[in-house]
């Protein structure tokens, strides 16, 4: 257990001192997302009976959860792979198992904390309401988990930092987006509505959401099986690939 | 006695390349033993499997009678290796490395250890600083610390002095002999010939993948009367 201790303290401490570019920065983005979206839309755009500004927020902290884990996971590991550094990991006893919850639960830290960030840096520009923050903690621990292990695995796979970089900007960002962090998936054209039901974010999101305002386009329950279902296929696969040591040991 | 490394037929290819041909070798405990050859014969890729770095694809590895891979726990809990890259976390001061490497092989409050190391490897100046401003000859040293924190009986040094002044190298050599002489197993790969003659007891000489000659240092340098063993190494070489 000291192994993954530690493991789990490196990665917390790895992000926390350079917390000036990976928490300050992402709260930074999101407000500035508020700012825009909230001025230009507030006074035009109600859903689910909720103002536009008081709609966006939890979007926006669900989604720094979420691309937070990612990051923090996959930069980690091809930092390490590209410098050489990956072998201080490697060498040691550290089962495969523990690796994965260590990297996992740091990943959940940096996105929960990125999450409380931008929640206390927006709260003040929109009424927000917790009606069942049960359901709010269980879709950011289920949905940053689930972004730690695909962080995981996109870190384990690439082998340069263009290669990273598309996982991120041709995946990650597309289903974040395309997740209803800015809309109800109900304003769109039925072919689009239709899809955003086979995007995974989008039960992340709708379900954080219920969580502040009691309504959202899908039952939570619901919601929560495809995010527990998701994590559950995601950790197997990290899991595996890092008991065979696929392109981490030779 | 058990065998500090058994070695037993290892074979291990990259594709086309065969990195490894069938190598078996013996390392008793408390030996010098140097691990020597041209860059590609195979010595690092033996290294990285006998850390867990690299798979092979037949054959047995064990460090103090324990299989790298089905004990493999308590196979590197027994093994400090030096990398032979010269590798750093930039995050980190050399204190917070050595506290972390501790704990990743399951020691707390290490300190004391850590102190002594700093000292015998004269890093006790830099140990708040952080890794990315040393120099490359104290990264070097701080590789080897990081090896050494968990004081494994087994310790594999891979081209250690690479890159390492003067003073660093008598330095470094010192404090091996010693934990050598307390009763540490050292395998040392060096291109640094003098270095493997005087301190080595047993050398093994691999050339694409095969040992070519595995015998005691005297015995080698016997072979060839007056010879020394940067001769002996280039004539064994071309046979």
């Amino acid at each position: 257990m000291i192994g993954f201790w530690t493991l789990f303290y490196k990665e917390l401490l790895r992000f926390w001192k350079v917390a000036f570019q990976t928490v300050g920065a992402p709260v930074l983005t999101a407000l500035l997302y508020l700012l825009i979206f909230g001025h230009v839309l507030d006074e035009h755009v109600l859903v689910h009976g909720v103002r536009y500004t008081s709609f966006l927020v939890p979007g926006l902290v669900m989604m720094q959860v979420l691309q937070n884990a990612f990051a923090n996971s996959s930069s980690s590991l091809i930092q390490a792979k590209i410098t050489g550094s990956i072998v201080f990991v490697l060498l040691p006893p550290i089962p495969y198992s523990a690796f994965f919850a260590a990297y996992i639960l740091a990943a959940l830290v940096r996105g929960l904390m990125v999450g409380l960030g931008v929640l206390l840096a927006t709260v003040w520009f929109a009424e927000l309401r917790v009606v069942a923050p049960l359901w709010v903690l269980v879709f950011a621990l289920f949905g940053g988990a689930l972004f730690g292990a695909l962080g995981m695995i996109a870190g384990i796979w690439s082998e340069k930092f263009d290669q990273l970089a598309a996982f991120q900007n041709f995946l990650i960002m597309p289903l974040t987006m395309l997740s209803g962090v800015f809309y109800s998936i109900y304003t769109l054209p039925p072919f689009w509505q239709g899809l955003s039901h086979y995007n995974p974010v989008f039960y992340m999101i709708d379900g954080f959401r219920y969580g502040f305002f009691g309504v959202s386009d899908v039952a939570p329950e619901f919601s929560l099986s495809v995010v527990v279902t998701c994590f559950a296929a995601v950790s197997l696969l990290t899991l595996s690939l890092l008991k065979r040591g696929w392109k981490l040991r030779a | 006695m058990q065998s500090a490394v058994s070695i037993v037929d290892v074979v291990k290819n990259f594709g086309e390349l065969k990195a490894l041909s069938g190598v078996s070798m013996e390392i008793g405990q408390g030996e010098f033993f140097g691990l020597l050859g041209p860059n590609g014969a195979g010595k690092t890729t033996l290294i990285s499997c006998l850390a867990g770095l690299a798979r092979p694809d037949s054959g047995a590895l064990k460090v103090l009678g324990h299989d790298v891979i089905e004990d493999f726990r308590l196979a590197r809990r027994l093994l400090g290796v030096v990398p032979q890259e010269l590798v750093f976390d930039p995050f980190f001061s050399v204190r917070e490395t050595l506290r972390i490497q501790s704990g990743y092989f399951g020691i707390r409050k290490n300190d004391d250890w850590i102190d002594e190391v700093l000292e015998n490897l004269d890093l006790t100046s830099k140990a708040d600083v952080n890794m990315r401003r040393l120099s490359g000859g104290m990264k070097r040293r701080v590789l080897v610390a990081q090896a050494l924190v968990h004081k494994p009986p087994v310790i594999v040094l891979d081209e250690p002095t690479a890159g390492v002044d003067v003073e660093l190298r008598q330095g470094l050599w010192q404090f091996v002999k010693r934990l050598n002489g307390e009763g540490h197993t050292i395998i040392l790969t060096t291109h640094y010939l003098e270095e493997a003659e005087a301190l080595c007891g047993r050398i093994a000489l691999m050339k694409q993948g095969k040992v070519i000659a595995l015998d005691s240092t005297a015995n080698l340098m016997a072979a060839y009367p007056g010879a020394s063993l940067e001769e002996v190494f280039v004539r064994t070489m071309q046979q």
